[in-house]
């Protein structure tokens, strides 16, 4: 008999035990910390973490105690060792949680990040102690590195700039940018590797840019809308939804989610079509198929034009 | 390939094999996201090599190039083997155990050493010489190609070649290696899975040889059905041009302006007694037809169906929105269709004929839609309920001693593309698609991209300069068959002589009028990759109105 | 790759400067005007691999023409095989490189902590804001910035001219005065000064500078002659694990900051399986009052280049890379030249001293990013990425440049390489204290008699290093030493008897940090150096976390407000969001930039009661 058509099997990975926050846990090898803490149902903040792409490990919101480290460790990249001990609500913990979040909602638009305002009321964050935020900067795109006007404190600095409307399909706002990475990492090696977009600039005046902060259509860009699955704040956003928002017509409760397959090309891509009032709004492919591990070119995330109602001419 | 037709790998193992071959294949533009599965093998550390006429995208991946000229596939494939043959790297062990053929073949591919191998391709010797050593010694190799080797006038032979590639050197049958056609459609796979083929049942079984299967469709169907094979897509047209083939139904396909030759084309649809178009847009061929039957979008109005990918993958769709109007499911539609021609066939849901299917087709027999649902698809075959579905073919050729048929080789002559280039005609079409765009445009070029630029002739620079023109600068372009105009576009990825165009926006420019309707014997596909074109420079008056004005980005 | 070239040609200058250095490009696909390669093409993993050649050539292209254009960026993108964006994004990383068209000649005017709150630097570019114009504004083909610490604080304010053109030309200034630099800015190019030669020069005793000021650096005859690569020739009698034995038995530690032992770490990489093994030397010294490893790098060039290869030769390493801060370049000619005078006698390359071992090593230029000091980022930076550290583990022992194992050592800790193997490891361990074993040099500046780079042993204490430079600058009083630079902390008069140790410095709550030994005085305004060294951070977070990007914003914002008096809520208020901020910086920042930010800002506050003070009165 020939034998099952599968993949070779790889021995199990050895078990490595932790304790985290006085509980003993047992995880695979290569598993990281944050997955010990799911396992144990400990409700760890993440923001930068995509469950798809290698942690970026930028946002550090997710960091934890562990005992005989001089510093606090990032949860979502470092790796289980054995016999580690970790608390994960020592007020050192809580502490530099709050002031990521209050760095960050400080700075940046969080107004449509809704685990924002559930970590800041977490952990006690006020952003509004830095002061009233400063106004958007249009050349935020064009500052010169290692050099800045010394501040007066009397605003918070913030990353405010104008919304990028370069193309009809989707729109990029870096006011709500928390430069996480994600975007570039799906845009570049671990995806989509196309490599239109990049961190340009360094410190607190880094951003995403293409070369030379020239528009979206005049990039390397390709559409794929990679970025945006992958986006947690809204900073990148398809079209559609940012012009029904700003109709004040999005609305996530009334919109159904359904998985099917793309139409075009014989790849088989997984599409998850966000319906509002029988319109598709905006298409997302599932993280855990394995096809395309979220990921879509430009015929399935924005080619569904044809089925919505309004351009359809009718037969 | 050896009796079932679909891909051997899946797209998984294409991250982890060593070396992956993409033949006639721009999967960074027509497969985006099995393209992203290469690329995880590439960073890996696979190799890359990329064979195509145009220096693509892909090929711009790849860690060698190899450039041949538009129609050589055969000759490169046949001298890859010679040398193979030659440096002593045959997988002896495989050819002895799991083929036949082997020793017409090794004799028919003699001829083709490595220096008349690069006259006729084009491609340096050293550089085949390379690929041929990469591809024999490596412990794994993915091969793959897509209509670069199928939209020939020979077609069936050029995939033959390539499969002799693969046994010659082993690498099917196992995990990490393989041979796939990645298809073109979402369900190009999956209509030949459920017998769309001139000469199949559902589940690849013979309508002509295999009579125990035909008894059980019979059986289930309570019909007496033709022991003999169909037409194919090309002999349909042929049908027409005698008169025979009176009238057609067709169903979300667009031959008016899909068909190479189109003014043909056009002939032989307009020649008909009666038409039947079922779509879900107002094609041209709609336009034509006699009777208009709306139906939905099978991927997002109904709810259930199924498509097979690339990677044998069976999967099921499902309804997101209402359909538009009168619009009907097609299934509803044939089933109404039958009623009315006297056949009461009740109205069975889709699952309910996928099961039918099940109890017809083997190799689909484990696949319930509860169990479709749960996996997120099942690759085939998958015998019983059960199994977990075939991550590749042809295991069994390596098993000890061989199951079932061994795999032959077979003597694949090459013959030169049928449209000549001479000092009229000097240069080579050959056409192809872009990333945003989708066959002949009906649904695509109803969303807006920014990547679009519209219908383009590119040319390579030098040919450019060579005629005089601009970028931007409409042209004449004609072949034996018909001539259009169409705006030049430069693109150094091309190389004097050759030319390249879609087919994606027909309304404006019609490419097919210029290709050839000369069509593979075996397959019926025809040679929309290799015309001969002659392109001249116009006068300001000779210029029509092109619905293209330029070849800068735009909508 | 399918990289997307943008719509923009190189010039003929542009194209000629990468050119003459990545040679002339030998297909059409990487931009040669016609070859006949319509068949075929290679790239892939082959081409990838160049891409460590990124910011040399930036800084060709950068000497050649003085910006980064369009064009020619495309024109990079295009040899190396990397996306353009990729390449804007790496170049906007670093400082030194302008991506808006710049005047040829640059002076770059020191206007960091030392030359600011210590020499006056703040007024002489008030100077020529008044006088030529805003910073960056072109005149008659010059125009001038303020730039990071140059590392010339013993000889503060400094200065530094680049040159951009066919000739390239860098010249670094000390001692400038207004009218030095209006000169400049009039077109004249001054002299450099002499090399500084530390205060100990030719003083019996010295291990570490006892050829500087003596030597000539630019001879290895010379070098020879002073007992020059008599410790390699010793080394290869030990073989490579009697050298890693005497390095353990010195117990030598770090000079960096890190103070991990130096012999462990080679033992690491030596006993890595995986190859190769990489040797990198860490001559990034960029933070502000630091000027130690300029001081050999100049002064002793070969000492490092001997160091570095018997580093690599007890650890297996066949590579090294210098990675040399951008603005210093006589040191970088000193070496250049060192590299291809041991090249040329076979004391670097394939058969070194006919023993068989291999060994070489290459200079690398950093462009103005002192986070690349930081090994991870350094790495990085080498490969040719933007300079941003990772999280350890893994390390670099295991994995480091281009993921394979990688000894890291900086400047100084290499050259007790040689004294070590020359006498021994235990005798380099009876110099110091128990558990700091051997000598050190420090940066001393600011408010002092003779400024410069000392070499005493460990356990000295602050007030006999201090004497040694002569004591406080005439006519003032020390109001505090500010200990380890900008990421160390402030010390107070009374702590003087401090023993410099490492193990001294952490009970006391300090750190030695760069080894940096600042002098404050009551003329400086200390508020203003805790601006600048919060500027210098917020500056130089290379931004990846939000802890630094945005903490080290904050911390200078709060600082601006104690400074104006303008607070929000209370003074005590404002300490203790500084305290706040700093905790989150030291706790959850990913490498040491943000974890020591406010390192001095915070000991400032505790120790020297700034702002309380200043409210009170």
């Amino acid at each position: 008999m020939t034998e099952l058509p599968m993949a070779p099997v790889k021995p199990p990975a050895r078990l490595i035990s932790v304790t985290i926050d006085g509980q003993q846990v047992e995880v695979p090898e290569g598993s990281t910390i944050l997955d010990a803490c799911n396992q144990l149902g400990i409700d760890t903040p993440t923001l930068c973490y995509g469950d798809t792409l290698a942690p970026a490990n930028a946002c550090r919101i997710c960091v934890v105690e562990l005992e005989g480290a001089r510093t606090l460790i990032p949860a979502c990249a470092r790796k289980v060792e054995p016999d580690m001990v970790i608390h994960t609500d020592s007020e050192r913990v809580r502490h530099s949680r709050k002031m990521v979040i209050e760095f960050l909602a400080s700075s940046v638009d969080l107004s449509i990040t809704p685990v924002a305002q559930d970590y800041l009321r977490r952990y006690d964050g006020r952003p509004e102690r830095y002061g009233p935020p400063a106004p958007a900067d249009p050349e935020r795109d064009h500052k010169r590195t290692g050099h800045h006007e010394p501040p007066d404190g009397q605003t918070a600095a913030t990353v405010h700039s104008p919304a990028k409307l370069d193309n009809d399909l989707y729109v990029r706002d870096y006011s709500k940018c928390i430069l996480c990475y994600k975007c570039v990492d799906a845009c570049g090696e671990q995806y989509q590797n196309t490599f239109a977009i990049t961190v340009a600039g360094r410190g607190f005046d880094a951003r995403i840019s293409t070369e030379y902060a020239n528009p979206l259509p005049e990039s390397a860009c390709v559409y794929c809308g990679n970025c945006i699955a992958v986006c947690p704040t809204g900073a990148l956003m398809f079209r559609s939804e940012h012009d029904l928002r700003d109709a004040a017509a999005w609305d996530e409760s009334r919109q159904t989610q359904t998985d099917t397959i793309c139409p075009y090309c014989g790849v088989g891509c997984n599409l998850t079509l966000h319906v509002q009032d029988n319109q598709i709004v905006k298409v997302t492919s599932p993280d855990d198929h394995d096809i395309t591990r979220g990921n879509l070119c430009i015929k399935g995330r924005f080619g569904f034009q044809h089925v919505n109602p309004q351009p359809r001419a009718p037969l | 390939m050896f009796g079932a037709g679909g891909g051997t790998s899946s797209y998984k193992e294409a991250e982890e094999t060593d070396l992956l071959i993409l033949w006639g294949s721009n999967a960074r533009e027509t497969h985006p996201i099995f393209f992203h599965h290469v690329l995880k093998g590439v960073h890996r550390g696979a190799r890359l090599y990329v064979i195509d006429p145009r220096r693509t995208g892909s090929a711009q991946w790849a860690d060698t190039w190899l450039g041949l000229d538009v129609g050589t596939d055969i000759a490169l494939a046949n001298t890859i083997a010679r040398e193979i043959i030659h440096a002593g790297l045959a997988n002896e062990t495989f050819v002895d155990r799991a083929t036949t053929g082997f020793a017409e073949y090794r004799e028919s591919v003699e001829p083709w050493t490595l220096e008349h191998g690069e006259r006729i391709t084009g491609v340096p010797a050293e550089t085949i010489r390379e690929l041929a050593h990469t591809y024999a010694r490596a412990d794994r190799a993915i091969l793959c190609w897509t209509l670069g080797i199928t939209e020939h006038v020979t077609a069936a032979d050029n995939v033959l070649a390539l499969i002799n590639l693969g046994l010659l050197t082993g690498h099917v049958g196992r995990y990490g290696s393989g041979l796939n056609p990645l298809r073109g459609q979402n369900n190009v796979q999956g209509g030949g899975d459920m017998g769309a083929i001139p000469d199949k049942l559902p589940g690849f079984q013979d309508v002509e040889n295999d009579h125990a299967a035909r008894a059980r469709f019979e059986a289930a169907w309570g019909v007496k059905l033709p022991p003999r094979r169909g037409w194919h897509l090309s002999q349909m047209f042929e049908a027409m041009e005698r008169g025979e083939l009176r009238t057609l139904y067709v169903f979300g396909e667009n031959p008016a302006q899909s068909e190479a030759d189109s003014k043909k084309a056009l002939e032989a649809l307009e020649g008909l007694d009666f038409l039947i178009a079922q779509d879900i847009l107002m094609t041209r061929t709609c336009a034509m037809a006699d009777v208009v039957l709306p139906g939905t979008a099978s991927w997002c109005e109904v709810e259930g169906g199924t498509v097979t990918n690339s990677e044998r993958r069976v999967q099921r769709m499902r309804k997101a929105l209402d359909p538009p109007g009168q619009a009907r499911d097609d299934h509803w539609i044939i089933v109404e269709l039958a009623r009315r021609l006297g056949h009461d066939w009740g109205h069975p849901t889709l699952e309910q004929a996928w099961d039918e299917l099940r109890s017809l087709s083997p190799m689909h027999r484990g696949m319930s839609y509860e169990r479709l649902e749960e996996l997120g698809g099942i690759q085939w075959p998958c015998p019983s309920e059960d199994h977990p579905g075939s991550l590749y073919l042809h295991g069994r050729l390596w098993s000890e001693p061989v199951e079932g048929r061994r795999a032959p080789f077979s003597v694949t002559p090459w013959v030169a593309p049928i449209d000549e280039l001479n000092d009229e005609f000097p240069i080579r079409l050959t056409t192809g698609r872009r990333l945003d765009s989708y066959n002949t445009g009906v649904q695509t070029n109803l969303y807006s991209s920014p990547l679009r630029r519209g219908e383009t002739l590119d040319l390579h620079p030098e040919d450019a300069a060579n005629l005089g023109v601009e970028p931007g600068e409409t042209v004449k372009v004609s072949s034996r068959r018909g001539s259009i105009q169409a705006p030049v576009r430069l693109d150094c990825n091309l190389r004097p002589g050759l030319a390249f165009m879609t087919f994606h926006f027909p309304d404006e420019i019609d490419v097919n009028v210029l290709t050839i309707d000369a069509t593979d014997p075996k397959s019926g596909t025809a040679e929309y990759k290799a015309t001969a074109v002659q392109v001249e420079k116009l006068n300001g008056d000779e210029r029509q109105t092109a619905g293209v004005a330029s070849g800068r980005a735009g909508k | 790759m399918d990289v997307r070239l943008l719509d923009a040609e190189p010039t003929t200058a542009e194209r000629a400067a990468v050119d003459a250095f990545l040679g002339p490009p030998l297909s059409t696909w990487v931009g040669a005007d016609r070859a006949d390669d319509g068949h075929a093409a290679h790239g892939g993993h082959s081409a990838r691999a160049e891409r460590h050649q990124l910011l040399p050539t930036l800084h060709a292209l950068h000497e050649r023409v003085g910006w980064i254009s369009p064009g020619a960026l495309n024109y990079i993108a295009r040899r190396l095989t990397i996306p353009p964006a990729d390449v804007y994004g790496v170049t906007t990383f670093y400082a030194l490189f302008s991506l808006e068209p710049r005047a040829p000649r640059v002076l770059h005017v020191c206007n960091d902590a030392v030359c600011r709150c210590c020499a006056g630097s703040d007024s002489l570019v008030a100077t020529l804001a008044e006088q030529i114009g805003p910073q960056g504004q072109e005149v008659g083909g010059v125009t001038w910035l303020e730039s990071p610490c140059l590392g010339q604080c013993d000889r503060a304010p400094a200065a530094l001219v680049v040159e951009s053109g066919e000739s390239p030309r860098e010249v670094e200034l000390a001692s400038v005065t207004a009218d030095g630099l209006l000169a400049v800015m009039d077109g004249q190019t001054p002299a450099p000064p002499p090399t500084a030669i530390p205060p100990q020069a030719g003083q019996p005793g010295l291990a570490l500078l006892k050829r500087i000021g003596v030597a000539d650096p630019e001879s290895l005859d010379d070098y020879r002659a002073h007992g020059g690569y008599e410790a390699l020739r010793r080394a290869f009698e030990l073989g490579p694990d009697g050298v890693i034995e005497e390095m353990v038995e010195s117990k030598l530690v770090g000079r960096g900051g890190a103070a991990f032992p130096t012999g462990r770490k080679w033992d690491a990489v030596a006993r890595q399986p995986r190859r190769p093994h990489y040797m990198i030397c860490n001559a990034d010294e960029s933070e502000p009052g630091t000027f130690k490893d300029r001081a050999i790098m100049e002064g002793d060039p070969f000492s490092l280049i001997e160091s570095m290869t018997i580093a690599a030769y007890a650890s297996g390493c066949e590579r090294g890379y210098i990675y040399i801060r951008g603005e210093y370049p006589l040191a970088q000619r000193r070496l250049e030249r060192a590299v291809e005078q041991a090249r040329a006698r076979g004391l670097l390359g394939d058969d070194i001293l006919s023993r068989g071992v291999r060994f070489d090593i290459e200079l690398r230029k950093g462009a103005g990013a002192y986070i690349c000091g930081e090994e991870t980022a350094l790495f990085a930076s080498v490969e040719g990425y933007r300079g941003e550290p990772r999280n350890k583990p893994p390390f670099p022992v295991d994995r480091g440049l281009f993921g394979k194992p990688t000894v890291v050592n900086n400047v100084e800790t290499l050259v007790n390489v040689l004294p070590i193997v020359l006498k021994g490891g235990a005798a380099f361990a009876r110099i110091g204290t128990e558990r700091s074993t051997g000598p050190k040099l420090f940066c001393v500046c600011g408010a002092m008699q003779r400024p410069g780079t000392y070499e005493v042993p460990f356990g000295t204490t602050l007030r006999e290093l201090l004497e040694l430079a002569g004591g406080v600058a005439a006519g003032s009083k020390l109001r505090a030493v500010l200990l380890g630079g900008a990421a160390g902390s402030f010390i107070t008069p009374d702590e003087l008897e401090l023993a410099l140790t490492f193990e001294d410095a952490r009970a006391a709550g300090t750190t030695l940090g760069s080894g940096v030994v600042l002098a404050v005085d009551e003329r400086v305004d200390l508020p203003e150096l805790l601006a600048a060294i919060a500027a210098f951070f917020r500056d130089e977070s290379c931004g990846q976390c939000v802890p630094c990007r945005v903490g080290t914003v904050r911390q200078e914002e709060a600082l601006a407000r104690l400074r104006s008096g303008r607070t929000r809520g209370s003074v005590q208020d404002e300490l203790a969001l500084i305290a706040e901020i700093g905790e989150a910086m030291r706790d959850a920042s990913i490498c040491g930039l943000g974890q020591t930010a406010s390192s001095a800002i915070e000991s400032a506050m505790a120790r020297l009661n700034v702002f309380n003070r200043g409210v009170s009165a």
